[in-house]
């Protein structure tokens, strides 16, 4: 089975490629993880993972800059149903627009927009740190507590239409998306790659997951 | 609510530790790998590394470092020193380290601050200043390791950068580093009151109240400190504890 990590040249995938490379190969039937922007490598992978760092116009003209990307992940995600997990902007992207840098579409999978966090002297931006996080119940947080901190470093966030769709959220000062789930497709706003043990639970609970 | 960060710090000179502290379970006391995978199951929030190898022909040593580090500690990695350019921002960041700090390459060419975070994302992007006070309550930036004074005002310049896009600020105060008589609080707190990034406090501390102030007085996100690890006088779960027992939010 492969797991393709989407590379559409955002910054740095060795943090994710190497989480995703040990937590799989724990598994009694581990993935083959390929890092690889090759529309077929993606419509024949077996789970999807799209990490993203920087502005969201720049992640999104990357990825239809490379001919027959987005069209791959089209086929896979939404006509095959492939499970896929969006990271940081690669969760923000699966929304209809967002409003950072002027105003982008997005993939438009998940309905909501992407807005700027309000900042104060008291709540810096980017909201960088470890922060507390509460879940409804998903396999994504299988062995998780609630109240556990996670990784995060964005200065938007993603503002669901539907509040079914929002499966964690934390503050900062208001409350915050910090992960999305609609039927195959989910997204954490926190990097799970770069949250020690909590982030690996994720990881691995997403290698498990069968939606 | 969000935590406040603890990050030991690093000097590597030519893949080497300089100063570290030898752990029991330490195979090899100068490798910087080993001790990066015992602050990181220590608790650590964070790991910083900076190199300090003299000669620019050296610094590939650090690049197997970065990229050991990044493939057993999964916590952000932050990495620095002799950074000039989008090149050595890109080499280190495709080894492994998740955010580079630039520190005289930026004074030299602020331009660079936004070409960086225009690139790779302000969330990538730390600025280390070297800040010294050169008059009551003002603070010059300083280059070159702390060397080269300029006629740059620390607050007006963290201002800046934050604007083209810096991520955070890793704050050292000349006058204090070294001394363990505690963080700059006063210059701190004249850099977290006008600054809208993360300001991470560097430079001064000795014991464990000095990290309480750099956070009540000096009002730093993160906290950043090498000799207090480094040897031994404390662990980072003692800092966690004793932070948590006087109501800072850390991640224990």
């Amino acid at each position: 089975m492969n797991l393709a990590i989407i590379n559409f040249g955002s910054g740095n995938l060795h943090s994710v490629h190497k989480a995703f490379e040990s937590l799989s190969s724990d598994l009694s039937n581990p993935y083959n993880i390929i890092v690889t922007n090759d529309p077929k490598e993606i419509q024949s992978a077996d789970k999807i993972v799209l990490p993203g760092v920087g502005a969201f116009g720049d992640c999104k003209n990357a990825i239809l800059n490379i001919e027959g990307l987005h069209a791959s992940l089209e086929a896979s995600v939404i006509k095959n149903k492939v499970p896929f997990m969006g990271i940081c902007v690669g969760m923000q992207l699966l929304a209809d627009l967002s409003y950072e840098f002027g105003t982008h579409s997005g993939f438009g999978w998940i309905p909501g927009e992407v807005r700027r966090i309000t900042s104060s002297k008291e709540y810096k931006i980017p909201h960088m740190g470890w922060n507390e996080i509460t879940f409804s119940d998903h396999k994504l947080f299988d062995n998780c507590e609630q109240g556990s901190d996670f990784y995060f470093v964005h200065s938007f966030y993603f503002r669901n239409q539907k509040n079914e769709h929002s499966i964690a959220t934390t503050k900062y000062p208001d409350q915050i998306t910090a992960a999305v789930c609609k039927e195959n497709i989910c997204g954490t706003q926190f990097h799970p790659e770069k949250s020690h043990i909590n982030g690996k639970k994720i990881i691995h609970n997403f290698l498990e997951w069968k939606p | 609510m969000l935590k406040k960060r603890i990050i030991p710090c690093l000097d590597v000179d030519n893949g080497r530790v300089v100063k570290g502290v030898n752990f029991i379970d330490l195979v090899d006391a100068g490798d910087p790998v080993e001790q990066a995978i015992i602050y990181n199951a220590e608790g650590a929030d964070e790991l910083c590394f900076l190199d300090i190898t003299a000669s620019s022909d050296n610094r590939d040593t650090l690049l197997e470092v970065v990229k050991k580090t990044a493939e057993n500690c999964f916590i952000p990695l932050t990495v620095g020193g002799g950074v000039r350019n989008l090149d050595d921002i890109s080499r280190l960041l495709h080894f492994g380290a998740d955010k580079v700090s630039i520190n005289t390459a930026a004074v030299d060419n602020i331009d660079l601050v936004a070409e960086a975070a225009n690139k790779y994302g302000s969330s990538t992007i730390v600025i280390a200043v070297d800040a010294k006070e050169t008059a009551e309550n003002q603070w010059k930036v300083f280059t070159h390791g702390g060397r080269k004074e300029t006629n740059i005002d620390v607050v007006t310049y963290c201002n800046e950068v934050a604007k083209l896009g810096a991520g955070e600020i890793l704050l050292t105060s000349m006058d204090r580093d070294g001394t363990k008589s505690g963080f700059d609080n006063k210059l701190l707190k004249a850099v977290t009151s006008k600054v809208n990034v993360p300001v991470i406090a560097s430079g001064g501390v000795g014991n464990l109240s000095h990290l309480l102030d750099g956070i009540l007085e000096g009002e730093a996100s993160a906290l950043l400190a090498a000799s207090i690890f480094h040897f031994g006088e404390y662990s980072i779960g003692e800092v966690k504890r004793y932070l948590a027992d006087n109501n800072i939010p850390v991640r224990i």
